[in-house]
């Protein structure tokens, strides 16, 4: 019996299912002790609520929309037998084809349920509010990806985008703070204090713009004006950009006083926002993430369907069939690396100005490169990596999620979720994915 | 045609000097509307410098071109496209992930604002695929098509831009005969609707069948003009070597032996799951050629590097003498007694970078007499080179001189001379001749015919069907992965074997 892809997917389904079923069974069976309602492992329910928004706001009591509650063990052992029985089909039939991803996606996505109906045994959880913080958590991941795929559709490879991120933060963040000094003075007036003091934000999302191309246009001029291999120029974007905005940190952000006190608000869209479930999920949330929405759906446009997108995949493709047509190789790299590190900006803008409001030395936190992982699970397409980013994100707020319930998994363990989900993602769901053929490549004539 | 028509192109004294060669050594010639301009000439005379000069990716050092009487200067491909001269390129420029619409409008795309009007795109592209009898789906990916159609996309990338003149490069290469035939139907009909063309080719029987004017090239220069109609293969060959060249193997008849090679049940598929190698079984008999004929891509290169042990496969065996080498590593494969001259001479066959004495032992540097102990015995690497330099005739300046600064002909019998020189079962060719001249081609058509007759088993890989048909003794055909067919010499006429190419099976074999 030979060792394939597919049998070492079902090992490793069956693997997680197990020590998934061992760790549920040991944990459940210790809580049991401590509380005298519960007799067996089999009594413990999960209880998923969701909670109706629009109600809420008059009544923090009102009643749910919906709570279902499932036996916690038997709903964890169902999935796992099934996780383990389709483990041993792959091992034993050993399919060739289209059997990997869905599988490896249904481990994880399982997975993920069971864990959160492990932590809120014998409690109780909000569905919408999960959800929404995935949507959340997902919006710089997405937007990062989208800046890689610009760049890398037309051929330049950019791993530079956790230091895009990174500096664009820390001086939108500095364009902020600056800029409403420069407007309000020391303290703001009355009236801008109590609502949201717009116009020190925009400045702020659009000096992060600028940032990050400036920081893109380093990226592009090192790696197609003198050839230096693209992974280096984005090594020493990143290198570059904890060291800049360490020292901008120390010496002025720390010692600059600013009378802003509060980043982008959050923005319901009116009754849309009231919808049950739905609503939280896409209509509640804060300008960029809207935003990142937007750029999703127009990136997709923009990439298929016009002339600009048209020429960028053929320039990532096929350099040499793009330039005997009259096309100019290297400034549309120019452009669109440009293009992408504005659009790495807006990530960073997400991090100092409407994730949290204030910058920190490495706040991005490894985000950037979890969107070029991202980027690769929807394989250089902009709706499969905004999938890609939910996935990453999901374990994300799924690790936020879970520790407020006392939860018995080590948080180290929890917090190194969305990384171990990043390589199992990248090495079975995807396999090999294609990249753009001239990614990485200088284009010479 | 009358002396008073304007010529669509005329060049006159083209120079283009490449460091150590003189690449055009003052051209000049004349292309009419409406005739079909045949430049004949072998690899390295210059054919391709010419193009690239007239299409924008060279300057020339000397010289003027003149288009419809007009002088023009053509910097880059958009002037030469502006100018009405397009260009189909012997290495399509085609981008394999975007649809024939795409790729066709690319550059000069219909719009409304930013946006593609794609829908009137791909009825533009079937009007032309119509209008000039260029069969091609506009909404397919370009990746997904067969060579033949993706050359017919080429042309009408240039069509769509109204060029009147037309350069194809070696275009039939990667087609089959009859794709060729179809070829040359469809330039016979450019021609007859106005448009001028040049056919670039080193295939004596193409320029007969397609052209109107012939004009030979040599060593960068003009060596003579001939009308396809009075001129023999001969006369051609001649002129294009400048002396009599033997177009035939001298070979007597094969004396096969015990099988030396046994290929059972290959299968393999690539990164997109398309099947590469498809149940593929063969045997090889000491003392024989099989010859695998079969347009480049169907999985020729596959197969050889899964039995030289560079190709990983999932399933299927191959034998060597009875003993089982399937995924074994390559330098087992070769110690017993393997000899492999790589298609890809440069990547594959030798370090570039190294010198030529260095690259002669590449499979035996590591065993006496050329390692004593942990260092390399200088005196016996010298020996072997000088010795190995002289016996294979390679042409060169000294021992120590990189490989790469040799001619493709002298890499060849650099390799040539490596593998031939150890204790060999089976020898594997693959596009052994590809890009080298005459010279060099003959001899190393006689080297594999001295290897056969000293009991080798050899297997010939080539995309020239000429090649196949003079060197093998049986010919198998490959298509789509597939052995098609296996024929004796005998039995393998051009047509046949043609036909088997297309993946066309014979109903009189079934």
């Amino acid at each position: 019996m030979k060792f394939t892809r597919a049998r070492g997917v079902g090992l490793l389904g069956i693997f997680i299912a197990i020590v998934l079923l061992f760790a549920v069974n040991n944990s459940l069976g210790n809580k049991i002790t401590e509380t005298s309602k519960i007799q067996s492992i089999w009594d413990f329910t999960s209880t998923i609520r969701i909670p109706d928004s629009a109600k809420m706001k008059v009544d923090i009591k009102a009643p749910p929309v919906a709570a279902i509650e499932l036996p916690t063990m038997i709903t964890i052992s169902l999935i796992c037998g099934a996780l383990i029985l389709v483990g041993g089909v792959l091992i034993a039939k050993n399919p060739e084809r289209g059997w990997v991803a869905p599988y490896m996606s249904s481990v994880i996505a399982f997975g993920f349920f069971s864990i959160l109906l492990w932590a809120v045994a014998n409690n109780s959880v909000d569905l919408s509010d999960t959800l929404s913080r995935v949507v959340r958590l997902g919006t710089p991941i997405a937007i990062g990806a989208l800046a890689g795929i610009v760049c890398e559709r037309s051929g330049v490879v950019n791993i530079g985008i956790e230091g895009m991120m990174l500096t664009a933060a820390c001086f939108g963040y500095a364009a902020a703070a600056i800029s409403a000094r420069m407007i309000y003075g020391d303290a703001l007036p009355e009236s801008a204090a109590k609502g949201v003091v717009w116009l020190p934000l925009i400045i702020g999302i659009l000096g992060a713009i600028l940032t990050g191309g400036i920081m893109a246009a380093l990226h592009a001029w090192l790696s197609i004006r003198f050839k230096v291999d693209q992974v280096i120029s984005g090594t020493v974007i990143n290198i570059m950009a904890v060291g800049i905005t360490g020292f901008t940190r120390t010496n002025f952000l720390l010692k600059f006083e600013s009378p802003l006190r509060a980043g982008l608000p959050q923005m319901p869209l009116g009754p849309l926002a009231d919808i049950p479930l739905i609503g939280p999920i896409l209509f509640d949330h804060k300008p960029i993430t809207y935003l990142m929405i937007l750029m999703v759906i127009g990136l997709n446009f923009f990439l298929f369907r016009t002339v600009w997108g048209l020429r960028t995949r053929a320039i990532g493709e096929h350099p040499k069939a793009a330039d005997t047509v009259g096309i100019n190789v290297n400034r549309m790299r120019y452009r669109n690396v440009i293009i992408g590190g504005m659009i790495a900006g807006v990530a960073g803008a997400w991090f100092s100005l409407e994730g949290s409001f204030g910058f920190d030395d490495g706040m991005t936190n490894g985000q950037g490169f979890i969107s070029l992982a991202a980027m690769i699970f929807g394989k250089w397409n902009p709706i499969g990596a905004f999938g890609g980013s939910l996935l990453f994100s999901s374990a994300d707020a799924l690790q936020l999620k879970v520790q407020a319930y006392n939860f018995d998994l080590p948080s180290q363990f929890m917090q190194m979720l969305p990384y171990v989900v990043t390589l199992i993602v990248l090495a079975g769901v995807i396999g090999r994915a294609k990249p753009p053929a001239a990614s990485g490549k200088v284009y010479e004539k | 045609m009358t002396a008073n028509v304007v010529p669509a192109l005329e060049v006159r004294n083209i120079t283009k000097q490449f460091p150590g060669v003189l690449a055009n050594d003052h051209i000049s010639f004349t292309l009419l509307p409406g005739e079909i301009h045949a430049f004949l000439g072998e690899n390295g005379a210059g054919k391709s410098t010419l193009m690239n000069i007239l299409y924008g990716l060279y300057d020339p050092d000397e010289g003027e071109i003149l288009i419809n009487g007009k002088l023009a200067k053509i910097k880059n491909p958009a002037d030469a496209i502006g100018l009405g001269l397009g260009m189909v390129h012997q290495e399509y420029a085609l981008v394999d992930t975007l649809t024939v619409t795409e790729n066709i409008i690319l550059g000069t795309e219909l719009r409304k604002g930013p946006v593609l009007n794609a829908k009137e795109a791909s009825q533009r592209v079937r009007e032309l695929s119509e209008q000039y009898g260029l069969a091609v789906p506009p909404d397919a990916i370009v990746g997904d098509l067969p060579v033949g159609v993706q050359q017919r996309v080429e042309i009408l990338k240039a069509l769509y831009r109204n060029v009147n003149m037309l350069i194809l490069d070696e275009p039939t290469a990667v087609l089959t005969p009859q794709e060729a035939d179809d070829l040359f139907r469809v330039m016979r009909e450019l021609a007859d609707k106005g448009k001028a063309l040049i056919f670039i080719t080193h295939k004596l029987r193409e320029v007969r069948e397609v052209a109107d004017r012939i004009t030979v090239l040599r060593r960068g220069k003009v060596v003579g003009d001939a009308d396809p109609k009075t001129a023999s293969e001969g006369q051609l060959a001649a002129l294009m070597v400048g002396r009599d060249v033997v177009l035939k193997v001298d070979k007597t008849a094969a004396n096969p032996g015990d099988v030396v090679l046994k290929v059972r049940n290959l299968n393999l598929r690539d990164d997109r799951g398309l099947t590469v190698l498809d149940d593929v079984s063969i045997d090889v008999h000491a003392g024989e050629v099989l010859g695998i004929a079969g347009v480049q891509g169907n999985g020729q290169t596959e197969l050889v590097e899964a039995i030289t042990g560079l190709q990983a496969l999932p399933s299927g065996s191959i034998e060597l003498l009875g003993k089982d080498i399937t995924n074994r590593p390559p330098r087992s494969i070769t110690e017993q007694g393997v000899a492999y001259i790589p298609e890809d001479r440069k990547g594959t066959g030798l370090v570039l970078g190294y010198s030529i004495r260095d690259n002669l032992v590449l499979s035996t540097y590591y065993k006496p007499p050329f390692t004593k102990g942990l260092t390399f015995n200088d005196q016996a690497i010298d020996e072997n080179a000088k010795e190995l330099i002289e016996t294979f005739d390679v042409r060169t300046p000294s021992a120590t001189t990189t490989a790469g600064s040799l001619s493709g002909g002298n890499q060849q019998k650099i390799i040539v001379a490596r593998e031939f020189t150890r204790k060999n079962r089976l020898l594997i060719a693959s596009q052994p001749t590809r890009g080298i001249d005459v010279g060099s081609i003959e001899f190393i058509h006689n080297q594999i015919i001295k290897q056969r007759d000293a009991g080798l088993a050899v297997l010939l890989v080539s995309a020239e069907l000429d090649e196949v048909l003079a060197l093998a003794d049986r010919v198998a055909v490959m298509y789509h992965g597939k052995i098609v067919g296996i024929l004796p010499i005998a039995e393998a006429t051009r047509e046949r074997v043609g036909l088997l190419m297309a993946g066309i099976q014979e109903q009189a074999n079934v």
